[in-house]
Formats: structure tokens, sequence, C-alpha cells
């Protein structure tokens, strides 16, 4: 089954052609990781898919219904890659009001603090904290309703690696409790963490499969030189 | 609508207000020291600080919550809390409802300070009733953001939104007729000003200093609130939840 199905979908943003027939399926329960350079269009695919995207043609459907649609809104989970929190509020106020609008049940605050490590600094204004810790902050902010599909835009940038692994741990512990995520990344390495890659270039998919398959496929070593093999492919 | 989210985006909104220390300084002391200003400037002439004061009780809520207002705004849409907001289940209404609460009772406080230093320390007279012109107050407020919240949607930095401030209110105020009786104008500014909201907030105000009948006072109330309602239906629709 797939939690998100794209169908030939195009969007211009400004000038450029963002996006070009774009077909792709995320895999329900799963790790999907997007992977592509800086500007290659998986913000833009993202946005697309959380419904908040004016797309030019095509059609974007998510959990069974046409993405962007309120009963989405309780289910579907996004970080945007600049954390989008108030700066001027506590993370613990972030994640207050945050609760109050999906409804969160008492205390699940303080779980998603756990989650992302922030118990010990929830109570500074987010504004003192540093970048990395400030998208945790957002990240938690996501997590608060369980949302069945997670759309998440870079959220491992500027992280210390310890903690990126422990991030890397709470997504699968996500998947395996039936949630669906679909990870950007633009460091290859992050690739083998993920069930399912997708990689983007120009605002096309080159590929899509599991990271073993891909590898086969090209006879390459790792999944960077799979990358180069199929954007050489395509050239 | 719900009203858990509505009073929840409120409450942030507030708490977000508190934090900010010095904002809230300016919000409180700055009304009562303008109109401070004002008595010594017309020092000895009574009648003349009555006739300004008085109504200037009413006027400060709504430039104050402009300018307030269209920054926040600005800043939600800036720093992607609002793009974040859309993807929740929040109604637009939630949203400014939630900012019509907060700055609406911040505006009752402030109104209700600057009329304890006017009337209280200032000898600020009027012949109608306080209660009334500080209620009055509440609702200019209230259409200073509902205008602020519109006008968010065309600023792309806080600099060109605080330039709003000149370009929104200042003419509003220069032709509401505090200055100049609105009869004793050129015919063309006499008709802009009927066309523009602050005039019938200014109008109301005066009939309430002055002591006069609920009727007309009413009606000005009513047209405030019309172009409240009008505004915040303008600022609702530029709230999109799909942008380009």
């Amino acid at each position: 089954m797939a939690a998100v199905c794209v169908r030939e979908l195009d969007v211009v943003r400004g000038s450029t052609h963002a996006l070009r027939a774009v077909s792709v399926e995320v895999p329900e329960g799963r790790i999907t990781g997007l992977l592509g350079p800086s500007g290659s269009g998986k913000t833009t695919l993202m946005r697309a898919i959380v419904g908040v995207q004016v797309i030019r043609r095509g059609s974007v459907e998510v959990l069974g219904l046409p993405a962007g649609a309120r009963e989405l809104r309780r289910r579907v989970g996004y970080v945007t890659q600049a954390p989008s929190v108030y700066g001027d509020l506590t993370a613990r106020e972030n994640l207050d009001y945050f609760a109050r609008i999906v409804g969160a049940a008492p205390g699940r605050v303080e779980e998603v603090l756990e989650t992302v490590d922030l118990v010990r600094l929830s109570r500074r204004p987010v504004s003192s904290l540093s970048n990395g810790e400030r998208s945790r902050v957002s990240l938690a902010a996501a997590l608060l309703g369980r949302p069945d599909l997670l759309v998440l835009d870079e959220p491992t940038v500027g992280l210390d690696p310890v903690l990126r692994r422990d991030l890397w741990a709470t997504f699968r512990r996500l998947a395996e409790g039936g949630a669906t995520l679909l990870v950007s990344s633009h460091v290859m390495d992050e690739a083998d963490r993920c069930d399912e890659l997708m990689l983007i270039r120009d605002g096309r998919i080159l590929a899509q499969s599991p990271p073993e398959e891909l590898l086969r496929r090209t006879r390459a070593d790792d999944l960077e030189d799979a990358f180069l093999v199929l954007i050489e492919g395509a050239s | 609508m719900s009203a858990r989210v509505t009073i929840a985006t409120a409450q942030r909104v507030l708490r977000q207000l508190r934090r900010d220390q010095r904002t809230l300084a300016l919000v409180f002391i700055v009304p009562p020291l303008l109109l401070t200003l004002i008595k010594y400037v017309f020092d000895g002439q009574t009648q003349t600080f009555d006739r300004i004061g008085g109504p200037l009780v009413g006027i400060f809520p709504f430039v104050l919550m402009f300018v307030i207002t269209s920054i926040t705004m600005l800043r939600e849409r800036t720093t992607g809390t609002l793009e974040r907001l859309m993807t929740l289940p929040l109604s637009k209404l939630d949203l400014l409802a939630g900012y019509g609460l907060a700055f609406g009772l911040v505006a009752a406080l402030q109104a209700g300070v600057t009329s304890a230093v006017g009337f209280g320390l200032l000898d600020l007279h009027v012949d109608g009733s306080i209660a009334v012109v500080v209620l009055l107050a509440v609702g200019n407020a209230l259409l200073g953001m509902a205008l602020g919240l519109l006008a968010s949607a065309f600023a792309q930095t806080e600099f060109q939104a605080v330039q709003f401030m000149p370009a929104f209110v200042l003419p509003q105020f220069l032709l509401c007729g505090l200055l100049v009786p609105r009869e004793r104008m050129a015919p063309l500014l006499e008709w802009i000003s009927y066309a523009l909201p602050l005039s019938w907030a200014y109008d109301g105000l005066q009939r309430a200093v002055d002591g006069g009948a609920a009727g007309p006072i009413a009606r000005d109330a009513a047209i405030v609130l019309g172009v409240t309602v009008l505004a915040l239906g303008l600022a609702a629709a530029t709230l999109r939840r799909r942008t380009p």
C-alpha cells in the first residue's frame, strides 16, 4: 500500500520549473529517503505532499485523500527545513500551544520532549537555543498529534553525530509503530538508513527503489556512486 | 471554528507579548505620556485639551494595535509559523479571533490606563461617560488590529510594515476631524474623510465625550464594527493554505 501517490506532478515556482512530471509512491509504514542536491526540488515535492504548494498539473493523493484535505491536517506532520516555532517562547510553551491545536493528550508534551532529548532545555526561550536544538523543537511539535505520515525536510542538518543516530533510531521506532516517514536529505550517508530511496535532480525523479536494489542495478559500490551512475545515464 | 483553539491562540499571543517587556512598556506608557505632553502643549487652554484629549484616549489604541498586529502577523508569515499553523487543524477564524481576543484585551487595558491618567491626574474633562469612551476605544483597537492584519499581507519585511503606519494611519488621523472639523475641510477632503473608518470612530468618540445621544454613537460604532469585519474577512483571504 502506498501512503502517498504522486502522479505526473508539475510545479512552477516563480520562473523555475521546480518539478517536471514527477510520479512517485511513498510506501506505508516505512522510511523513504528523498535525496538530491540543494535546489533539486525536494522541498517543493514535500510541500506538494503536505498540500501547501500550488501545483500546475498532476495529482497528489495522501492516505487515500487529495493532498491538503481538511481531514489530513490531523494525520500529517510536516517539519520545514527552517524551524517554524516561536522564538520568544520556550520549547514547552511552543509545544503546549501546538498540543492544544491538535488536541493531544495531556502528558504528550513531556513525551515528545523526551523523544527529541530536550527536557533539560525546555524552559529556555527557543531563540536562545542552537540551530540544531531549535529544529528538534520543530520536530517535537510535529510528533505531538502522532501523525500517520511524517514529512521531514532535512531534519538532521547541523546535528552532532550522536544525536543524528538517536534521531534515526526514533524515526525507525515511529515506522515500526506503523507511521510512514518521508525524510529529505542532501547527505548520501543517510541513505542506507532508509527502506526506500527517491533520487531527485533538477525537478526530475532519477530513480525510486530500495537501496540494495539501487546498488545492484547500477553495479555501484555505494549510494553516492549509484547516484552518479544514474545522473550520467540520464544525461 | 473551535473555542479551545481560539483561546489557546489568544493565550499564546499574550504570552509572547508578555515576554517582550519593552513593547509592553511602550503600549502602556506612551499614550499617557503623549496625553500629558498635549496637556502642557496647550498649557492654560483647558477647552482645547478637553476637545482633543478626550477622543485621543480612544484613538491611541487604534494606532498602536495597527502597528503591533501588522508586525506580529508579519513575523508569523516570515518565520514559517503561519505555514505550520495552516497545516494544522486550526481554522483561519480561530487564528484571527485569537488575535482579536488577545489584542482586544490589551487595548482595553491600555485605554483604561490612559483614561485613568487623563481623567484622574491630568484633569481631563468630558461631559459624557468615561466607560463609553473606553468601550469605543476597544472597538477602535479591534479596527486597528483588523487593518494591521490586512496590511501585513502586503509587507515583506518589518521595515515595510512599520512604514505602513504613516501610509495607512496618518492620513486617516489628519482627516478624521480631530485636528480640523471635517465640515471646514475642502469638499474633496471631506468626501474622502467619509470613506475612512477612523472618521467614524472619531465621530463616535466625540459624541461620547460630549455626552451625546446613544443612537448616533451606536451608529458610528456599528460602522466601525462593519469595517472591522470587512477587513478581517479580507485578511482571512490573504491567509492561504496553499502558496506558490
